[in-house]
């Protein structure tokens, strides 16, 4: 909402600058946006007439004009195609000062002299662009000084209305809102009835008078199409971001920005039979003002005549009832159409219109006939006519009704936390025009008519502490009973995992949710996944059910800046659909590639690989103390490496992936490899294994390296296995500390050099007790996985 | 002076001169050893008259005992010398770097997130969490925003189907949490949050934060209270100013957006508070009663309030960062820079 500080201190004018207006505005919940200038600054310009039109001897684009300045005669040349003899524009005088610092000056233009210069309205910063030289009403005094004549000493206020403040989208609701702050009495520019001259009437018709209890109309016949839009209000559309079209519908434009109250008006000529207010019919069409034709759903109000649609109620009117040059009857429309009925419909057609942006949010449905008399009494004074009786069709059962709202002054100091004094606060409501009856701090009330957002005591209360002014309540802590939080020393937050990861060199990304379907249907296309119907692009259409899309898609941006050493993780939701609900999980994921640490001085650099990710990977669950129960088992995965990929278990569930990209994928997406990637189910890192004592042993531990040739296949978790099930507690420890290949073990047999940690808790274990343990480790492995001592 | 002193003097000065353990080993043997010019006097002592032999005898004792003290620390000094000049040859190049894994880090959001939950937990907030993928009903109807609201205007909603989508606030937990918990109520709810909107200065998708506290007597003060001590806490700005101006969110009555001072240009203005002086940084009020009632908690029983901070915009007050689109590019240079 734009408003002009020079209309709106016609209707209220209390003794502060603008700068303080507009900080009241602001702090009353009227947020200003921006104050500027109704022009730029300039001096020396002047109502020029224009007496003279020849064609410059040596350009043809250029015209050399004579111009009256109400002093002399001056030659000009301008190269604006619109200039023609009798025509009054803005003349800058040599030496006058133009807005951007320019000043002009005599000059030779082509060979011919030039001493001033027609502006256009864009020179003067009245327009973002022009079309050939402003043109001023031929009344306008020559000689005048343009910024008085158009009354330029103006600054436009830029509001940024919440929804909820539709009464304040006209000049008559922010004079009101002015005066509630300033405690000052509004009063209202009478409106003058205008006596009917002519007995025509137009019926009107309500078949839906739910969404439209009030429809006011009036026939004006006989007005004068030739008619030109004073300048006065032309200024006043323009302040308000309003383009002049003709006399009628700037009169109807300049209505609503005055009162709020949208209006229409129709060709008389071009109406059949009545006026009547129903429901679209389905798949009815209408060209709209503009040419455009809709297809309208059944939930659409329309004005329709006996024949046709003729507008969509409160949005916007059609092209084949619209006023045009050759207009002489018009027949004006005010309505008041219930926001439920307006609601969503324009957006839905793609449309943002001034009048559906106030229907939606409430008309006061008091404002109909004062509409209609002020359009009529504008219309008569600018393009003449006679006007026939105001027409009103009412459906009193219909109408909006205010509703009775308690308002307690217990409850106010409650919720905002101050004792305001009831003559105080009854103030407050006298200066919203809010009734109210009742007194010792209990109190019936009646919101304005105007006020559609007003209908329990907490709306109540919030007028009240912004009138009160929101800075003066004072800044208080809650007084609420102490109590703990529990912390369960069990239950992981994910979030302290991320510290283990950030201190082993990994860097969390966050990547959007919504993904490329096409790439996500490479990583991961064995999860069903939702689209959104509204996506901003292609690109970002689908919901990730896995971070590897984003986590890919992050890498390759930072391979291509150069980045050797990446390692990135990710923690969120993915989503995957289910027959019935999309299953919202959490994930712990990552990827890494390029080398393994930075280049150091006294290292040879390598690139990362399975097993360092392997390792993050197990310090994670280290941390919960799960590592005992967890396991890596060879598996295959649509977008990892066939021979380099494991899927990894806790207690037995599967639980998360971890391997290396397909070199296929990884070199059709132009990256280097080799990619590891990991991902991790939340759930799986959330409960830790409690902290238990187990009482260390007093007997000293003996240590035994065994190595062993198995097949090639066995793996590790094979040997440790069959080790792990012999029913002898003094096995503490075992574990895998070499493994090599060679032509000396055979072909598809390897060697694996195994550390065994043996101890007692009551007993110093003797050579021949660990022997026999050995032995019996070295039968079993025999027996189970066809191993054989290395000799 | 005896000849036994002038060749103690001998000796001695010999063993001062020494700085090799070779030639002291030599010395040793010059004057001690079988045939050392000590045990030659000594064994010499026989041709001397009976009367004179104890008395020499005590001398070239005395001074053969001196030479061996002697000696003996000579030894060690020289010991000590050898073992320092090898140590110095052992000398490393201390401005190496050292070895290990070089560190990674958090995102920005979850700094700054981690900073905005840890001041509020400390007032007794706990954090909950909510579905990304909500519903309708909670992300709008629960709050008061029934279709066609225009409200709806301000929230450009991603759309799964006709009733389900994509959260365009955290709000939708405040509902979740007030239907399985019953008051008195203090949360504080991190999250992803998003719009259908991408310019300079939106992302689809950000995060919010948003915080409810429902008790008896909870009060609007006491929501300046919390959020003019929680502003000055985050910046860490003791006289930070904020202002309350009356707004509008359907779900809250009375309702507030609050400015702070600008922390680039306290208030001089700037570009990023447009030349204003103030900051918009959150949304906040008085829960509504009807969001109450809907959720079954009595309103003239319990009140509270809530309130809805955006992550990005304050990380990005905080640590100067001029770019919102940056958060989610991910480039590690950004990234580091946090670390």
């Amino acid at each position: 909402m734009r408003v002009s500080e020079q209309w709106l201190r016609e209707w209220i004018n209390p003794d502060i600058d603008t700068a303080m207006l507009a900080e009241q505005l602001t702090t009353a919940g009227l947020e200003v946006d921006s104050v500027l200038p109704a022009a730029g600054e300039f001096s020396g310009v002047v109502v020029g007439e224009i007496t003279e039109v020849r064609p410059h001897p040596h350009a043809d684009r250029l015209r050399v004009c004579q111009v009256n300045d109400g002093r002399e005669q001056i030659q000009v040349i301008c190269g604006a195609a619109n200039v023609e003899i009798g025509m009054k524009a803005p003349f800058a005088r040599v030496n006058a000062k133009l807005p951007g610092d320019l000043k002009v000056s005599k000059a030779r233009i082509r060979g011919v002299e030039s001493c001033g210069m027609l502006c256009s309205e864009q020179e003067l910063r009245m327009a973002d662009s022009a079309g050939g030289v402003m043109v001023l009403p031929s009344e306008a005094p020559t000689g005048m000084a343009v910024e008085d004549y158009l009354a330029l000493d103006d600054r436009i206020i830029k509001l940024d209305l919440t929804p909820n403040r539709g009464d304040c989208l006209g000049m008559l609701g922010i004079a009101r809102e002015v005066a509630a702050i300033n405690n000052m009495d509004l009063r209202e520019p009478d409106v003058m009835s205008v006596r009917a001259l002519v007995e025509d009437r137009f019926p009107v018709e309500l078949h839906t008078p739910r969404y439209c209890p009030i429809y006011v109309g009036r026939v004006v016949r006989g007005i004068n199409p030739a008619a030109e839009t004073p300048v006065w209000m032309r200024e006043r559309l323009r302040r308000a971001g309003l383009r002049a079209i003709s006399p009628v519908v700037d009169i109807t434009n300049y209505v609503l920005l005055e009162s709020g109250q949208p209006m229409h008006a129709f060709d008389l000529h071009k109406l059949k039979g009545s006026i009547r207010v129903r429901m679209a019919r389905p798949s009815e069409k209408l060209v709209l003002l503009g040419g455009r034709e809709v297809v309208l759903d059944d939930d659409v109000l329309v004005i329709a005549d006996e024949a046709q649609v003729l507008a969509m109620a409160g949005i916007m009117g059609g092209e084949d009832s619209a006023v045009d040059a050759q207009t002489r009857d018009v027949f004006f429309e005010a309505a008041y159409f219930s926001p439920l009925i307006i609601a969503g419909r324009a957006r839905r057609y793609d449309m943002y219109t001034d009048s559906s942006h106030r229907f939606e949010r409430g008309v006061d449905p008091k404002l109909q006939v004062k509409a209609i008399e002020r359009a009529t009494g504008l219309l008569l004074e600018i393009c003449g006519g006679s006007p026939g009786p105001v027409v009103q069709v009412v459906s009193d059962p219909h109408l909006p009704v205010k509703n009775k709202i308690f308002l307690r002054s217990e409850k106010i100091s409650r919720l905002l936390g101050i004792e305001i004094p009831a003559e105080q606060i009854e103030m407050y409501l006298d200066r919203l025009q809010i009734s109210r009856s009742g007194d010792n701090g209990k109190w019936s009330v009646f919101a304005p008519s105007h006020r559609f957002d007003l209908n329990i005591e907490a709306d109540l209360i919030e007028e009240i502490a912004r009138l009160y002014g929101y800075d003066k309540i004072p800044r208080t802590l809650p007084k609420v009973p102490q109590a703990m939080i529990t912390q369960p020393e069990y239950r992981i937050a994910l979030d302290s995992l991320k510290d283990i990861m950030a201190e082993r060199g990994w860097q969390e990304v966050v990547t959007y949710s919504f993904v490329d379907p096409e790439l996500q249907g490479i990583l991961s296309p064995d999860r069903p996944a939702v689209n959104l119907s509204n996506p901003l692009s292609s690109e970002l259409s689908q919901m990730r059910t896995s971070h590897w899309t984003g986590l890919l898609t992050t890498l390759r941006r930072n391979q291509n800046r150069q980045q050797k050493q990446i390692r990135l993780f990710e923690t969120g939701l993915s989503f995957i659909d289910t027959d019935n609900d999309i299953d919202q999980q959490s994930w712990f994921s990552g990827i890494a590639s390029g080398f393994y640490a930075a280049e150091h001085w006294s290292r040879v650099p390598r690139l990362i690989d399975f097993y360092d990710v392997k390792g993050d990977v197990e310090a994670l669950f280290a941390h919960i103390r799960t590592q005992n129960s967890l396991v890596f088992r060879a598996d295959k995965h649509a977008a990892l490496h066939p021979g380099q990929t494991a899927r990894i278990y806790r207690d037995g569930s599967p639980i998360g992936w971890l391997g290396v990209l397909r070199p296929d994928v990884e070199k059709s997406l132009s990256l280097e490899g080799p990619i590891i990637l990991f991902e991790i189910q939340g759930s799986a890192l959330l409960d830790a294994v409690p902290r238990r004592f187990v009482s260390i042993s007093k007997f000293p531990s003996i240590r035994r390296d065994l190595a062993i040739i198995v097949d090639e296949e066995t793996t590790s978790d094979d040997i440790l296995g069959v080790i792990r099930q012999i029913p002898d507690k003094t096995i503490q420890k075992s574990w895998v500390f070499d493994v090599y290949q060679g032509k000396e073990i055979g072909t598809s047999r390897k060697s694996v050099a195994l550390g065994l940690i043996f101890s007692d808790p009551s007993s110093t274990l003797t050579d021949e007790d660990v022997g026999s343990t050995i032995n019996k480790i070295i039968s079993n492995l025999a027996d189970k996985i066809n191993a054989t001592l290395r000799s | 002076m005896s000849d036994i002193d002038e060749l103690l003097d001998e000796a001695l000065h010999a063993l001062e001169v020494c700085d090799d353990m070779d030639v002291l080993e030599g010395l040793r043997i010059h004057y001690l050893g079988k045939r050392g010019v000590f045990t030659e006097r000594l064994r010499s002592l026989g041709r001397l008259p009976a009367a004179e032999r104890p008395k020499a005898g005590q001398v070239i004792n005395e001074a053969k005992r001196i030479f061996q003290q002697k000696l003996e620390r000579r030894q060690l000094v020289l010991k000590k010398l050898i073992a320092e000049a090898r140590l110095v040859t052992e000398k490393i190049d201390v401005t190496l770097p050292g070895r290990g894994l070089s560190r990674g880090g958090l995102h920005p959001v979850t700094i700054t997130t981690r900073r905005i939950v840890r001041l509020f937990e400390c007032m007794g907030f706990h954090v909950e969490e909510g579905p990304e993928i909500e519903d309708d009903f909670h992300n709008f109807e629960a709050l008061n925003i029934p279709l066609h609201h225009p409200a709806r205007a301000m929230h450009d909603t991603f759309y799964f189907d006709s009733h389900r989508l994509l959260r365009t606030h955290t709000s939708p937990v405040q509902v979740r949490t007030m239907e399985s918990s019953s008051p008195p109520l203090r949360i504080i709810v991190p999250g992803r949050v998003y719009r259908c909107d991408s310019d300079l200065t939106h992302t689809p998708m950000f995060h919010q934060v948003e915080g409810l506290l429902i008790d008896k007597a909870v009060s609007f003060a006491n929501l300046k209270g919390t959020l003019v001590e929680f502003m000055r806490h985050f910046f860490e700005k003791a006289d930070l100013q904020l202002r309350f101006r009356p707004s509008y969110f359907p779900f809250t009555e009375p309702s507030a957006e609050v400015d702070i001072r600008c922390v680039m240009c306290e208030g001089e203005g700037c570009r990023v508070c447009s030349h204003s002086g103030w900051l918009e940084v959150l949304g906040c009020g008085m829960v509504h009663p009807d969001v109450l009632r809907r959720v079954n908690i009595d309103p003239e029983e319990w009140q509270g309030y809530a309130f809805g901070l955006g992550v990005e915009r304050l990380a990005m007050l905080r640590y100067g960062i001029n770019d919102l689109r940056l958060f989610f590019e991910n480039d590690l240079r950004f990234l580091c820079q946090f670390n």
